[in-house]
């Protein structure tokens, strides 16, 4: 059992997926959040509606999210080596993982906006609200159960993508996987990466639906 | 305080121009309770959310407290909101926000200073009736209590107008009377001027003070609620009216002699004009239908009567003598 595991080498994966996991999460919420407003608020009959805008986004989200992950992470090495000056290991991966998942955030945001009950917005606009107070003080704080949970989803499609960077030398327990597991017919270490990936998986999709439960109030 | 000049909003789609309010005069005094009803459709919504902005005219002027609200810049817009508070049908409540955050709610977006929020909102929780559900959201209250909310949130920047938006549609009858009787108190007590749109007739017959008529953005008829109520002159009226009755059509009672509507009001509605005036002139009445109620606080009562035998032509004359306006109908040939 478990005889080519080399869990040093496990246990550095495994951090390194966490590592990747948790600056490409904090980007995609950093940008996702923000696109996803302007999405919102752009749209048509909305608070500031902008058909020009909401086209060139709406495009621009749809481009990136049409493109296979594998193939973004290939056209993007030119860009990934200008921003983080490398497009190996953790560093290298970041960038391409948050280009692919940011778009896809986005639009989860812009739905958990479109549920808030439109009254409130303008109730909050009765009362002497400006956009910028709608958004910020009514807006997000409403929609803020879908917004965790869309963060949720995310994640775990981030934990799928971490392990195709791998491919492009991002490291990760799916690089491990595929170079020990499937290349070298490893099977107790692909036992061993799945499992953990598995564990990762369900701890993110046990603590959004936590944080989930504890912000709804509906 | 508040007066709309020649509004107009039209809404343009695809399938063509809609005129949603109709060169609308309206003038609606301090103090005031103002009535708005009319079917659905009607352009209530609009009208109601022309006087804060909500919905930008097309044409004509809203001036409330001599202000010009339909030239106000964005910011000159915003701070005239504050002085115009607004509830809703659904309450339009926070839901991720407790009781207390909802109604500190439009402070905290004027920004004053923490500590007078705080003591703002427990003297409205407590005005209210809402003090023991402070901690709470809204999901734990009850209709009327979430009502009450709207209404302590409109309050909290001290309004000198109230807008409700078919406040107590969405309530059931007891809860609906005591939200009717919160927002008289608040009348007399602050001089609130309230607006309400409304399709239930029976909220603007208890506390409205004047009522406007709408179909199809026109203002159809205006004046004294009592006045529109016991004679409606435009057949919306009339039919919303006869709807809030039973829809009994008592002119079709298959009884012979003179008809009439006869209609009391204020100390006259309980003296026994009727019977006296029956056993004087010697004729017989049968009631169809009536009604005897308050509009307004104001007694009134309106009866149609059928007389037979005797004179019902001397016995008519005798009433209106006595401060009964009658009303003579010729039963259609069948």
């Amino acid at each position: 059992m478990f005889d080519n595991v080399n869990w040093l080498e496990v246990g550095k994966a495994g951090i390194d997926t966490l590592l990747m996991l948790a600056g490409s999460l904090t980007l995609t919420v950093a940008i996702g959040i923000p696109l996803g407003v302007l999405l919102f608020l752009s749209g048509k009959g909305k608070l500031a509606a902008n058909p020009v805008v909401n086209a060139v986004l709406s495009f621009v989200v749809n481009v990136l999210r049409s493109l296979p992950f594998i193939i973004l992470l290939i056209v993007m090495l030119p860009l990934t080596m200008l921003l983080v000056g490398t497009s190996l290991g953790v560093l290298g991966a970041i960038p391409p993982l948050v280009v692919g998942t940011a778009p896809f955030y986005a639009r989860l945001v812009e739905n958990a906006l479109r549920e808030v009950d439109h009254g409130v917005v303008e109730a909050t606009q009765a009362m002497g609200g400006s956009t910028f107070q709608i958004v910020m003080r009514a807006l997000l704080p409403e929609a803020l159960p879908g917004i965790i949970a869309g963060a949720t989803v995310s994640a775990i499609a981030l934990v799928g993508y971490t392990a195709m960077a791998g491919v492009v030398g991002a490291g990760g327990l799916g690089d491990l996987a595929v170079r020990f597991g499937y290349q070298r017919f490893q099977t107790d270490v692909m036992f061993v990466t799945v499992v953990l990936l598995l564990v990762l998986v369900q701890i993110l999709q046990m603590l959004g639906d936590w944080l989930v439960a504890r912000v709804s109030h509906r | 305080m508040i007066r709309l000049e020649g509004v107009t909003r039209r809404y343009s789609s695809r399938a063509g121009d809609r005129v949603a309010l109709d060169n609308v005069d309206l003038e609606i005094g301090r103090g005031e309770i103002f009535g708005v009803v009319g079917r659905s459709g009607a352009g209530k919504s609009t009208l109601i959310r022309t006087i804060n902005r909500l919905e930008t005219p097309d044409g004509g002027r809203v001036i409330v407290d001599g202000e010009d609200i339909t030239a106000l810049d964005a910011k000159g817009l915003l701070k005239a909101r504050r002085r115009i508070g607004m509830i809703f049908q659904h309450f339009n409540l926070l839901n991720s926000k407790t009781i207390e955050a909802n109604v500190a709610f439009p402070l905290m977006l004027e920004g004053r200073p923490k500590a007078e929020i705080t003591a703002r909102v427990a003297e409205l929780l407590a005005q209210l009736g809402l003090a023991e559900h402070a901690k709470k959201y809204p999901r734990q209250l009850s209709g009327g209590q979430k009502q009450r909310v709207g209404i302590a949130r409109a309050l909290a920047c001290g309004p000198q107008v109230l807008l409700c938006d078919e406040a107590t549609s969405a309530l059931d009858p007891e809860t609906t009377e005591d939200i009717l009787n919160l927002l008289d108190q608040l009348n007399r007590e602050l001089g609130l001027t309230i607006v309400m749109i409304t399709h239930q007739m029976e909220v603007v017959r208890r506390v409205c003070d004047r009522v406007a008529v709408l179909k199809d953005g026109k203002v159809v008829e205006t004046g004294r609620t009592a006045d529109v109520f016991l004679n409606p002159a435009h057949p919306v009226t009339q039919a919303m009216l006869a709807e809030d009755d039973d829809g009994f059509d008592a002119a079709m009672a298959p009884v012979g002699g003179q008809m009439a509507r006869l209609t009391f009001r204020g100390a006259s509605t309980y003296e026994p004009e009727l019977s006296r005036i029956a056993r004087e002139t010697g004729v017989d009445y049968s009631i169809l239908s009536g009604r005897i109620s308050r509009i307004r606080g104001e007694p009134c009562g309106q009866l149609l009567v059928v007389f037979t035998g005797g004179d019902a032509t001397v016995a008519m004359a005798r009433l209106t003598e006595n401060g009964v306006a009658v009303e003579a109908i010729q039963k259609e040939a069948r």
